[in-house]
């Protein structure tokens, strides 16, 4: 009612000086901020095809030289005539260690998010969210390297009793080497992705609308049920959305799999044993000595990466759309 | 809450800091650190002999990471005695440093391979007239490290070294082993064998030296990338050297400055009357045995790896120094000479064999001077 008036026939008091110095700028702001907008979006889409095209032209030509089959060789040898190559071990190794890691992280992210909204004394939110955000600060080939020199021999233990009693399904199985696997990247990119997963689900669950809470609780609800019934449901999209983030990370992380992984070309039954490797940690490792065609069968590489990717992002904007129900709009 | 966020906003430019300072510092690749520097100071009290004629400005290079140590203490020494001239070599890499010289963006490239016919194609395209050459610079000998304790002089030969790192041989007690080690106190324990994850000349040196010596055995067709199945991995003679080290048990090859601290090397029973130890004396004598089979001023080696010369340790690997016989810029051509010549002379090759390289042997550098006095 109030806004109609204003628009309509401003009030007769001392109001129409400010509201004609506001219309003009105002509309004229409003048009360069369109503008702007609207170029960055078409900016950004621009990026993205030059990307793709730069990515393609070069992945075709060395395609085109490859003695192998690119999909299912287990083999990346681009400096011998003919050169043969492919990227099944690297596929495999990229989704299954971030799958790992998901796994992991995301469980550890939520619980210890809800502990911070829900559970944890007022005054010790603020210090643990400072130092998770100090984690997500510590760049990735610190992480490598406390991987290699920490983790790694520190894993045994845990692989041993893996061996012993989950040994027999293949997948666990172990032979007593230097516990550098897909495991143990996987464990190390969950630490990794940790941070960024704990902070948004955090403030999603900051951002449940204390009514819900409250009339959970009227209801004689107890705390979990309350986290269960009102809380969860409410940040799905929100958890969903950190996941991503993490799982982006993970996927293109680079130095710290180049430093903790004992990469082979070859997909190993058993979790455990040392091989493997990923899309980012093979480009890192090939990159200096190759030459130019050995880097352009990089780049075939990193292009699939790259779709494997926006896959990636594309299925989580289909989980979240489907999921919208929920979301704090229709709150 | 003003308050809070002031905090936050000071917390973060700290933490931002902190792990800005991290990440330079980790930045650092394969270096064998102050080892370099310690032994070229003692030598730089002889670099009178170093003639800078007309040489100035700035030199840049770029090429392979394995000579980068050589490099540094013979930058480090010239630069004293010539101070017009800087020296910047970046050491990214063979592969690299051989794109940089084909664009152009560098004065001489560093490799442990010599040109392929395509790249020696495409230097054309910069050296005007001419075209890009090898010179043998620096020898390096590849140690076979192990870490097996109670077990202090082992001894293999090229046809074990290649069933142990393709995976045939699996344990320390193998037949194979105690027959070559009849006196040695062998564990019923797993071998790790560790190779390089990276591309590398070390691998190409190393399965050559296995191609060439254990024809049967090793029949992969080589490279830089590595071939076999299986063993362990790591990234950098650095990253193979600390994961031998971190293992009872393993074994893995990586120049010899990284064989130290806890790492035993492999005497390597070449058919001569003792078996060799990995050492900068017995590199030179292996690449005495080598024949030049580069045209013209190439001077591009082939390394006889089955030689059973006394002394002479088989598994070595040559670095060249590449540039233009004809056509190199007029602005660096001054300080590219200069620095070449330094490095070929006695006092630069006399630097190499206190920092774990060797020397190329008299014969070939001697070729190698007369062809950089040729360079226009």
């Amino acid at each position: 009612m109030d806004t109609t008036q204003i628009t309509d026939a401003p009030p007769p008091t001392d109001s129409p000086a400010p509201q004609a110095r506001r219309k003009g700028p105002g509309r004229m702001g409003d048009k360069i901020f369109l503008g702007l907008s609207r170029g960055s979006g078409i900016f950004l889409l621009v990026i993205m095809a030059a990307i793709a095209i730069f990515l393609t032209y070069r992945a075709v030509l060395a395609i085109n030289k490859d003695d192998g089959n690119f999909l299912t060789t287990f083999e990346w040898n681009t400096g011998i005539v003919p050169p043969k190559f492919g990227i099944a071990v690297l596929a495999f190794g990229t989704i299954v260690s971030s799958l790992i890691a998901m796994l992991i992280a995301v469980p550890v992210a939520v619980a210890i998010a809800l502990f911070l909204t829900h559970y944890a004394p007022r005054r010790l939110r603020g210090p643990i969210a400072y130092v998770i955000d100090l984690l997500a600060a510590v760049p990735s080939i610190v992480y490598g390297l406390w991987g290699a020199l920490i983790l790694v021999p520190h894993l045994n233990g845990l692989f041993g009793w893996l061996n012993d009693y989950l040994g027999w399904t293949g997948l666990f199985a172990w032979d007593e080497g230097p516990a550098r696997s897909l495991l143990t990247v996987s464990i190390l990119l969950a630490i990794m992705i940790l941070p960024i997963i704990t902070n948004v689900s955090r403030e999603v669950f900051g951002q449940v609308p204390q009514m819900h809470e409250e009339a959970a609780l009227a209801l004689g609800a107890t705390r979990w049920e309350v986290i269960r019934m009102a809380v969860l449901p409410f940040g799905r999209s929100g958890v969903i959305s950190a996941s991503m983030l993490g799982l982006g990370r993970a996927l293109g992380e680079t130095m710290a799999v180049a430093t903790v992984l004992s990469p082979d070309f070859d997909i190993h039954a058993s979790l455990l044993n040392p091989g493997g490797g990923t899309f980012a940690q093979n480009i890192a490792s090939k990159f200096s000595e190759a030459d130019d065609f050995g880097r352009d069968a990089l780049i075939a590489s990193g292009l699939v990466l790259f779709v494997i990717t926006l896959l990636v992002n594309g299925a989580a904007r289909l989980i979240i759309a489907r999921r919208k129900e929920y979301s704090g709009a229709n709150a | 809450m003003k308050l809070q966020r002031k905090n936050r906003r000071a917390l973060a430019l700290g933490a931002l800091a902190v792990s800005g300072a991290l990440a330079l510092t980790a930045c650092g690749s394969d270096d064998t650190g102050s080892k370099g520097s310690d032994s070229s100071s003692s030598a730089a009290t002889s670099n009178s002999s170093v003639k800078c004629d007309d040489a100035k400005g700035q030199l840049l290079a770029d090429g392979s990471s394995a000579q980068k140590n050589a490099i540094d203490a013979w930058v480090k020494n010239f630069t004293q005695a010539c101070s017009g001239v800087q020296v910047n070599y970046k050491g990214s890499g063979s592969g690299a440093g051989i794109t940089a010289f084909t664009q152009g963006t560098v004065a001489f490239a560093g490799s442990d391979s010599a040109l392929k016919p395509d790249e020696v194609t495409a230097s054309k395209k910069v050296c005007s007239g001419g075209q890009g050459i090898d010179l043998p610079m620096v020898a390096g000998p590849i140690s076979v490290a192990y870490n097996l304790s109670g077990v202090d002089n082992l001894v293999l030969d090229a046809p074990t070294i290649a069933k142990i790192f393709k995976g045939d041989i699996t344990k320390w007690n193998d037949p194979a082993i105690v027959k070559l080690n009849p006196s040695a106190k062998l564990p019923d324990l797993k071998i790790q064998a560790y190779h390089r994850s990276d591309e590398s000349g070390t691998t190409d040196n190393f399965t050559k030296y296995l191609k060439a010596a254990a024809p049967s055995e090793w029949t992969f067709s080589g490279g830089k990338a590595w071939q076999a199945k299986g063993g362990q991995s790591a990234q950098g003679s650095s990253g193979v050297a600390g994961g031998v080290k971190q293992t009872n048990g393993a074994i893995g090859y990586m120049e010899l400055s990284y064989a130290k601290d806890g790492l035993n090397s492999v005497a390597i029973a070449t058919g001569a009357a003792t078996p060799v130890k990995a050492s900068s004396d017995g590199a030179t004598k292996a690449v005495a045995a080598a024949q030049v089979v580069g045209t013209g001023s190439d001077l591009s080696l082939k390394l006889d790896y089955t030689t059973k010369a006394e002394g002479a340790y088989p598994i070595t690997l040559v670095t060249y120094e590449i540039v233009c016989d004809k056509g190199n810029k007029s602005a660096t051509l001054p300080a590219t000479k200069a620095f070449l010549r330094y490095i070929a002379s006695t006092d630069g090759q006399g630097v190499l064999s206190g920092i774990d390289y060797a020397p190329i042997p008299d014969a070939i550098i001697t070729k190698v001077r007369s062809t950089i006095e040729g360079l226009s």
